[in-house]
Formats: structure tokens, sequence, C-alpha cells
């Protein structure tokens, strides 16, 4: 993947028609209904399934169509830039996090238990990694697993768990080890319906049909063949796995961002005021062309974390480093601006901006998550400031 | 595998440019500056050393090289002193790619050679006393008196226009139609040593005071038919085509200001300590240049994604106007950074970053100002 080699080919557009095809077909029409009634039906999983939306980055032996990295970046844009953000969230949080951990950290067994059925949607996952006392600090995770002959027994809570309050699987992150260091946390795959599982869906203001849970664990049993991956390696694992995610957020909040504008820009159109429509304004023009460079601006460093990372599955040495900081810049730089744009889209709305009859305001709470969920835009400056050689015990 | 588009020769190119800038540009920086002046012989130089032609084909006298070349190029001076790039580019990137694209043999001949050697050294002349952005306004005009034009009127904020020996320019050759004030203009090869040629006033500016930047009139300046650049008439899309590629050349090496400005900032917050540690311990001062980094990786990506569509000879015009809005923006934020983490230090005079801060003031005007590029946006978007 050179830096002048065009991302995306033709198969590329094909594909980008088949997902967009799906959005219009599948969810669109049902977007206000699902909004308001914060639900959407399961089948939604099996139908993107079969509509090949999960498999882009999953090798043909499990049932995908890939690796290819770019395909999946476009199944996200086309995703994201449907009507329904908080659907869109769901079906990124089973593909983009359990199914690829699944896919990354698991054995055979383990692929053939829970990622073959989550690329054809038969089975949804979430990633659990986030508790009521840690967030950003994925170290300080208090849900334990201890060890119980065959079995592990975990006992804790989990919060914001995105897809979580009703998934098949949640791919959940545990402390196996006091010690210090890196070396404290473990994957487990653990069923829904586990005797001692409680999923529950979480009220918020943003992505109303997602289905975000909390998760409570009381003595739940999980075989050592859901263990993914070694025990002790979950940081690391959740580490790596952060920097595909921050990218992948990044396309998903600016296709936000392109919907936002869109929607704003077709308002001032239709709107008029003092006699012409408000884009008949120069402030308006000029707002507008402003958000317009900022959404180009940070869609060009989008793409160039996305090369980089594509560039290494692709096996090339890409420094870790330069992967990090250009991943972080991305996430930092994408999500703000999603937000902010959603915010234009309510100011050009006007009064019509606060009513729900208007998808402006559900872009800008839906927009709002982004500053927040993946790594707060602060981690973000943390990380950058450290690229720089600057920060705390510097 | 490259993720960068830099190959191994332009790396090499890299080293030679650096190599030059180290030597004969960065220890004069400061004096030239002060002196609001710097030698002609930086363009001989340069001719020399192959630099101002590293783009433009062998056959036109060039190095035959593609446009990462010139990216290469601007990069190096950039980060070095932001008015020597300018004064550069208006020579690489202004004043001489119109007479390729446009030119006939002969003025290729007489005029781009030279300058692509050092040997002449050029100036664009759109902007007047009474219009800027709106180019089809301009009221400089010339008449055809036999063989010859008569060109009378006056040039305002000129880089390069006290020393430059022609002057690639936009001159009105017919009535001004209102209802299409762009059909009656054209552009000029103008010879600076003609009678009735006058530089009027060196004007003095805040920042980037060692380019000059004049005030020129013209007299009843008579010039030869082979004076004319391209179609008669067509000299507003000529000038248009000439913009796109000054844009990007601005940019370019607006982008590395920000970058050696910004390392400085770094640096700077690294070692200067207070309260007992480096001020770049303190997260505020740490997430403040982390924000500036961002902006600046952002910026440069949409630039390299600029260059890459004029190396392959897109005429990405919406492309362009962003990069060239998002660079005047970004510098001006990175610039205005790096003074606030230097505290004191960022306000004396004569030193890296005030010197530039003063100077990158002018990438939100010159060039088509932040207004102009946000009103060809809104065009092309469909809006305006």
């Amino acid at each position: 993947m050179s830096s002048t080699e065009p991302l995306f080919r033709e198969e590329h557009d094909a594909y980008r028609e088949a997902v967009r095809m799906f959005v219009a077909n599948e969810i669109n029409p049902h977007a206000e209904q699902w909004e308001e009634q914060r639900d959407y039906p399961r089948e939604l999983f099996n139908k993107a399934g079969a509509a090949g939306l999960f498999g882009a980055k999953f090798d043909g032996r499990w049932g995908g169509t890939g690796p290819d990295y770019a395909a999946e970046a476009v199944a996200i844009e086309e995703l994201s830039r449907s009507l329904s953000f908080g659907t869109a969230s769901d079906l990124g949080a089973h593909s983009q996090l359990a199914a690829l951990y699944v896919d990354r950290f698991g054995d055979d067994d383990q692929k053939e238990r829970y990622l073959r059925p989550s690329i054809s949607g038969e089975l949804t996952g979430a990633l659990a990694v986030t508790e009521p006392g840690a967030g950003s600090d994925v170290n300080g995770i208090r849900t334990r697993a201890t060890r119980d002959g065959d079995d592990w027994v975990l006992d804790g809570s989990k919060v914001f768990i995105t897809n979580g309050a009703w998934s098949d699987y949640v791919v959940t992150a545990a402390r196996t080890s006091d010690d210090p260091g890196h070396e404290n946390i473990t994957l487990f795959i653990v069923d829904s319906g586990s005797d001692g599982l409680e999923q529950r869906r979480m009220k918020m203001i943003a992505w109303h049909t997602s289905h975000t849970g909390e998760l409570f664990f009381d003595q739940v049993r999980v075989a050592d063949s859901n263990r993914l991956g070694a025990v002790g390696a979950g940081f690391a694992s959740i580490m790596t796995n952060f920097q595909w995610e921050r990218v992948m957020m990044s396309l998903s909040a600016l296709a936000l961002a392109d919907l936002s504008l869109e929607t704003a820009i077709q308002y001032a159109k239709d709107r008029s005021a003092f006699g012409r429509p408000i884009i008949k304004f120069q402030v308006w023009q000029h707002r507008f062309a402003d958000l317009a460079v900022r959404l180009r601006t940070s869609k060009a460093l989008a793409y160039r974390a996305l090369r980089l990372h594509i560039a290494a599955e692709q096996g090339h040495a890409v420094p870790r480093d330069e992967l990090v900081k250009v991943t972080s810049m991305a996430k930092l730089h994408s999500q703000r601006l999603a937000w902010e744009i959603a915010d234009e889209c309510v100011q050009v709305h006007g009064g019509a901006g606060a009513l729900k009859e208007y998808p402006a305001q559900r872009f800008w709470r839906d927009a709002r998550v982004g500053p927040i969920g993946g790594g707060t835009d602060d981690i973000m400056r943390d990380l950058i400031a450290r690229s720089l050689g600057l920060g705390a015990s510097r | 595998m490259n993720l960068s588009p830099f190959t191994e020769e332009h790396d090499l190119l890299r080293t030679t440019v650096r190599e030059w800038v180290a030597g004969e540009i960065a220890p004069n920086v400061a004096d030239w500056e002060e002196q609001g002046d710097f030698p002609n012989d930086v363009f001989r130089r340069a001719g020399e050393l192959g630099f101002l032609g590293l783009a433009f084909p062998e056959s036109a006298g060039g190095q035959g090289g593609d446009y990462w070349a010139q990216v290469v190029f601007l990069e190096e001076v950039g980060r070095v002193s932001q008015p020597i790039a300018m004064v550069l580019s208006v020579q690489t990137d202004m004043a001489t790619p119109p007479i390729l694209e446009f030119g006939t043999e002969a003025q290729i001949e007489s005029w781009l050679k030279p300058a692509l050697r050092g040997e002449l050294i050029g100036a664009i002349g759109i902007t007047e006393p009474d219009t800027g952005s709106d180019v089809a306004s301009i009221r400089t005009h010339a008449e055809r008196d036999g063989d010859e034009w008569v060109l009378n009127g006056s040039k305002m904020y000129i880089t390069n226009g006290a020393r430059a020996d022609f002057i690639t320019m936009v001159v009105r050759t017919g009535e001004m139609d209102e209802a299409n004030p762009w059909g009656s203009i054209s552009m000029f090869i103008v010879d600076t040593t003609l009678p009735g040629f006058s530089i009027s006033k060196k004007l003095e500016k805040a920042g980037m005071r060692l380019s000059d930047t004049a005030l020129i009139y013209m007299d009843d300046v008579r010039l030869p038919a082979d004076a004319l650049l391209g179609v008669e008439g067509e000299g507003f899309k000529q000038i248009m085509w000439e913009l796109q590629g000054e844009r990007i050349g601005v940019s370019i090496f607006g982008v590395a200001g920000a970058r050696a400005v910004l390392d400085a900032a770094v640096d700077y917050a690294r070692e200067r300590m207070a309260f007992g540690r480096s001020i770049g311990s303190f997260q505020a001062v740490s997430h403040r240049l982390a924000d500036m980094a961002t902006e600046l990786e952002a910026v440069q990506s949409l630039v390299y994604e600029c260059c890459e569509l004029w190396n392959r000879g897109v005429y990405a015009t919406e492309e362009v106007a962003m990069a060239k809005l998002a660079v005047g923006q970004m510098t001006n934020k990175v610039v205005d950074a790096a003074v606030q983490t230097l505290g004191g230090a960022g306000l004396v005079e004569g030193e890296f970053v005030s010197r530039e801060w003063l100077g990158m003031r002018i990438g939100r005007i010159g060039g088509g100002s932040d207004e102009v590029q946000r009103q060809i946006l809104a065009r092309i978007m469909g809006i305006a």
C-alpha cells in the first residue's frame, strides 16, 4: 500500500454500492420508527451477514471474503452514513470488536464456534472492557477471573458495552493476577445465558437504537476452552486492537459528519428567511465551505491512518510509534469535528434543530459519543504528546 | 514498499537542498530579515544547482523530475525561512509555469530557460492598487499599436517586484464588458527594463521583510508583439490555471514552516524549566502541542493528496482551494501556539519563531485570501 496508490479499487466501488443498497433498503426506511422505539429487530444481523457486511476483513476459511481492510472501511463508512447511527454502532461493535478479537486471538475451535456464525450474523458479539471504576485506564479493571479446575469463575461488572445488552457472547476482559506490570488481564468468551451473567440495557442520550449494556458477572463459570489467547495477554491484545478500532471510529464519525453537512446544506437551500433561502447568505456559504475543508482534511488524515494499517496487515514494516501517533491523531481530529459539524447542522435548522422530527438533533446527540468512546480526546492527546516526547514524567 | 511518496532519488535531492539551505541561506536569514533585503545571488545559486527547474522538462531547461521533487525543494527551504521559500516559489511556481504551459518556443528560450538557470528573476503581476481578489476587475491595460502593445497601469504587492527582470502579468486588452469581465484579459511577459516601467515604491511589511514587495507603474510601456503570453482574451483562464500551482506551492512550504515552528516549540517545552520541571511535562502545554501536531498532520495529509493529484496532471480546483485555506488557518494557529509556549522568548525580535509569526500571517491573505478560497469552494459545492 504505497502512499500514491489509490486506496479504493473498482471492486470496492461495487462493494460500496452493495452496502449502500443495504442501508437504503434495510435500515433507512425504518430508521425513524426504530429511533422512536429505541430498538430494531435482531434479524438485521442475519440480513447484514447474508449481505456480506461482516465478512470483508475475515478469511474465506471462516466464511469471510477477505482479508480486505479497504473493503472493511467501505462497509463502515456506508453503514455509518445510515440514518441510524446507534444501529450502525451495534453492528460495528459486533464486527469490529467482538468478531475481530476472536479472529485475532482465538484458536480454530473458537473461530468455528464464534467467528463463523458472527460473520453470517447467526451470533452477535460484544466486547466488554470498560467498568464503572475504569474506562480509559484499562489496567485498572477489577472484574476478576479465578481458576477453578477446568473452568474460570468471573466476578465483576462492565458498563457502556456496545451491543452488550443482547449479544449472544461477550468477549470479556478480566483480571487474572495482581502483579505489577501489564500481564494481569486475560480475555474470555462468555456466552449469553450463562448462570450468573446479567445483561441489562442502559438508557443513553445518544445512540438510541443501540443495545449498549451494563453487565453483571456473579460467579459466572467459563470453560478454559473459552479463554481467548494466553493468560495475561489481554492488555496487549486490547491495546493492539484499539488502533484498528480508532481508525474505524474515525471513518465512522466522518461519515456521520458528511451526512450532517449534507443535511445542513439541504435545509439551508429549502428554508427561506428575509426573502431568500438561507443558503444565499454568505456567512452560511462560507461556514459550510469551512466545514467541508475541515471534513476533507480530517478524512485525509483518517485515510493516512488506514493506509498504515493496511500496510501493516499486509506484512510491511510500519513503525509501531508512527501507527499509534497517526491513529491517535485521526481519532482526536475526527470525533470533535463530527460533533461540531452536527452542531452547525442543528444551528442552521434554527428552532427545527430542537425538534425530534428532524434528524439534526439526532446527529448532534449521536456524534457526542465520539470524543468519549474508544479512548477520550484527552487520552489521544496524552498519546500524541508522548510521541512528541512531552507529557507527564518527561 | 514505500509509505511515503518520496523515492531514494528524492531523498538524495533533499540532502542536497538541505545542505545548500544550511550553508547559504540559514546563516543569513536573520540579517536579511533585519535589512529587509537579500542578495539576487540566491536565485543564481539555486539556478546553478538546478533547483529552479526541478519539475520542468529537460527540453525547457529543467531537471525533468516529477512534482515530488519540487515538493522536496519547497519543504527544505520552507522549514528554514518562509520568505525565502516564497520568493523562490514565485520564481518556480508562479512566474515561470505559465511560460511553459502557454508560451511559444521563443518565449521558452528567451525567458523560461534563463529563469530556470537563475539568470533572470521573475514575478507574477495580478493585484492592483484597487483590485486584488477580484481579478476580473483589473484596470491595467494594453492597447495594440501596430505590431506592439502599449501598456499602462499599476500593480501592487508584487513579490520580487523591485528586482524582477520580467513580470508575468495579467492585463486588460479590450473594453471592460460588465457582462463578461473575464473576456478581455490577456497575459504578457513584461520586460522590466523597457522604458516607462518604474518601481514606485518598495513596500514596508510587518513580516517577510527580506522579500521585496513593490508597487509598480507602467506608463506607455511599449511591449513587442511576442510579449503576449498564450491566447489574447484568455488571460483570465490562464491566470486561474497559474493560481492552482501557486496555491499548492505556498501550501507545501507553509506546512514545512509550521512543522519547523512546532519542532522548535516542542524542543523548547522539553528544555525550559518552570516550577522545578520541564514545561512540556505539564499536561496543559503538552496537550496544546498535541493538538497542533494533529492539525498539522491532518493538513499535511490533505496537501500531499493535492500534490499527488497535481503530479498526475489533475486540475483539482476543489482540493487546492481546500489545501490553501486549511494551510493558512493551520500555520497561523501553530505559530501562535509556539509563541505562547516560548513565552517572552517568543516575542524577541530576530528569533525564528517570532519572525515566522510575523511572516505566516501573509498566508491567509496572499495568493487568494481565506475568503476567496471559501467563495471558490462554496461555488464548487453549488451553494454560491
